[in-house]
């Protein structure tokens, strides 16, 4: 756990869909340190969630290869390495809050006794504490994320994928699950990476921004973020903050990108 | 879970009163028509007596009369009648719903079936009933599997499975399809085995499914049963009330109807039980039940 160990080696990692031969990746070069929190950013169609599905082996690269602590992204899938929270919540609406947190749990081979405790745990850290035997339906957009969040980190995985899981919320329940977000970051120490289409959210919560540009998806430039830890409030009016955001919006305009 | 029995008890009263509403409804309408005509002296589509539309509360009255002189009540032969009916039914029902599930999930699972059984599926359910239960119940009547064989009640439980299957295969297909792409793609992120796959997420999100075609069936079985009973020698059950009463409709038409409203309420009922198991056993969004 010492040092910035690697957690994903991508090395010339291409992707061309059989399906009208459009090329979503082209040589993409990325490692992530452990502990670290990447925004993948970029116009739509960049490939960026298409990235997110080879790292975490849901979507088989045309060339090149994945490392995720150092053994290929399909022997890392088995190992049961991702943690992963899509756009929508995906919650299974015939399990209440606790049996959904407790799925992979239960796919791991957990017992009851254990699952239990571990779920508890996952209640206080999301602060969902009393709606465990809630149904998904009777949640807000904002909880059934926090839920969903709940789940990919409960069987403590070595790497969390999350494609862009808050770009279907309101601005303010936006920036409190942000906030959420990193806190739960630091407490777990969890490496991140993380699909956004927003400039001021991949700077507010990354230690590094990777920006993305379309036909054929390509990383075009690195940023990182060099705000102090813990962000807050005032971090979003920190000068340096502003830079940061204007500095992303240019390379991705360079990059193309109709932002 | 307390409230979850409460809210049970209380959709199964909401039902029960819908239902009386509509019965009443159905009452003013056989009693108006049937007055109306006789007034009017109108005769088509055709005439009007006792014979023709009895008295919807004379063929109530029927049930609590002594089927002959100093013998029991209609309505005793009726509820063992249906008993022995509805056993058939139910018996038929967890065989057809059996082999309906195992079907549409074999299917649902291998392509290749869709289009090799799906046809001859679909085809099964061309032929009419009435055709192929004599085949089962009478040409079947002297098989016997090692020495044991089935009882009349049982081959008659294959015509209710026959009628039974169907509606399951074709919803389980479906109801096993229908599950969300990106909760496939969550398990898959968890490198679950199929199988987990299947129990975890594709029969709980076919659940909606199976229960509406747990209903159809439900009705089904029971008219398969009925079926089932005309062309055998079998008296015990309703469709054996009904070949007798049916000889004797001129003099009695009461009786007739007593026992087709009999068998209608043992379809209703069979429909309301699976309401209930529906109600305690599938846990989704009230803007999604039925």
């Amino acid at each position: 756990m010492s040092g910035p160990e690697v957690v994903v080696q991508a090395r010339g990692v291409s992707k061309v869909f059989a399906k009208g031969g459009v090329t979503a990746l082209q040589d993409i070069d990325l490692d992530v340190a452990r502990g670290e929190f990447v925004s993948l950013i970029g116009p739509s169609g960049c490939g960026k969630s298409t990235l997110l599905r080879v790292i975490g082996d849901l979507v088989e690269p045309t060339a090149g290869e994945i490392l995720v602590n150092g053994k290929p992204a399909h022997r890392a899938r088995l190992d049961r390495d991702y943690g992963i929270v899509f756009q929508a919540a995906v919650l299974y609406d015939w399990r209440t809050v606790a049996k959904n947190i407790a799925l992979p749990l239960e796919l791991l081979g957990w017992s009851r006794a254990r699952r239990a405790e571990r779920v508890a745990e996952m209640l206080e850290l999301v602060e969902l504490e009393g709606f465990e035997r809630h149904y998904p339906w009777q949640l807000s957009g904002g909880m059934q994320q926090r839920v969903s969040i709940a789940r990919a980190l409960s069987f403590s995985p070595a790497l969390l994928l999350m494609d862009e899981p808050f770009g279907a919320l309101d601005e303010m329940t936006r920036e409190r699950l942000n906030d959420e977000l990193l806190r739960i970051w630091a407490e777990t120490g969890s490496t991140v990476i993380f699909v956004t289409h927003s400039i001021s959210e991949a700077v507010y919560l990354s230690t590094r921004v990777v920006v993305m540009s379309a036909r054929p998806g390509r990383i075009t430039t690195v940023i990182p973020i060099d705000l102090a830890q813990p962000r807050t409030f005032a971090t979003r009016e920190d000068p340096r903050f502003f830079e940061l955001v204007t500095e992303v919006r240019e390379a991705l305009h360079a990059g193309g990108a109709d932002v | 879970m307390l409230s979850l029995v409460h809210r049970t008890i209380a959709s199964l009263a909401g039902r029960l009163a819908t239902l009386a509403l509509v019965l009443a409804g159905l009452w003013a309408l056989w009693e108006g028509y049937r007055a109306l005509w006789e007034r009017a002296g109108w005769t088509k589509p055709f005439p009007v007596d006792s014979t023709t539309m009895p008295h919807l509360h004379d063929i109530v009255r029927r049930l609590f009369e002594p089927i002959r002189e100093g013998e029991p009540l209609l309505a005793r032969y009726m509820l063992d009648a249906a008993l022995f009916t509805a056993q058939e039914a139910a018996t038929g029902f967890a065989i057809g719903a059996t082999i309906g599930f195992l079907l549409g999930a074999a299917i649902a699972r291998f392509d290749v079936l869709q289009r090799g059984v799906m046809p001859y599926i679909v085809a099964s359910q061309t032929i009419p009933i009435l055709a192929v239960a004599p085949i089962v119940v009478v040409g079947l009547g002297n098989v016997s599997i090692g020495g044991w064989v089935p009882k009349d009640w049982m081959r008659v439980a294959v015509i209710a499975a026959y009628l039974t299957f169907f509606p399951v295969t074709v919803n389980t297909v479906r109801g096993l399809r229908s599950a969300d792409p990106a909760a496939v793609e969550l398990m898959e992120s968890y490198a679950a085995s199929e199988w987990a796959v299947f129990w975890k997420l594709r029969v709980p999100a076919a659940m909606p499914f199976l229960f509406s075609a747990f209903k159809v069936a439900a009705t089904a079985s029971v008219v398969g049963a009925v079926i089932g009973e005309l062309p055998s020698s079998i008296q015990s059950g309703l469709g054996g009330w009904i070949i007798n009463f049916n000889q004797y409709y001129v003099l009695e038409p009461e009786n007739l109807w007593a026992v087709n409203l009999v068998a209608a309420l043992l379809g209703i009922s069979f429909f309301l039980v699976v309401v209930g198991v529906e109600r305690l056993v599938v846990r989704r969004p009230p803007e999604q039940l039925t």
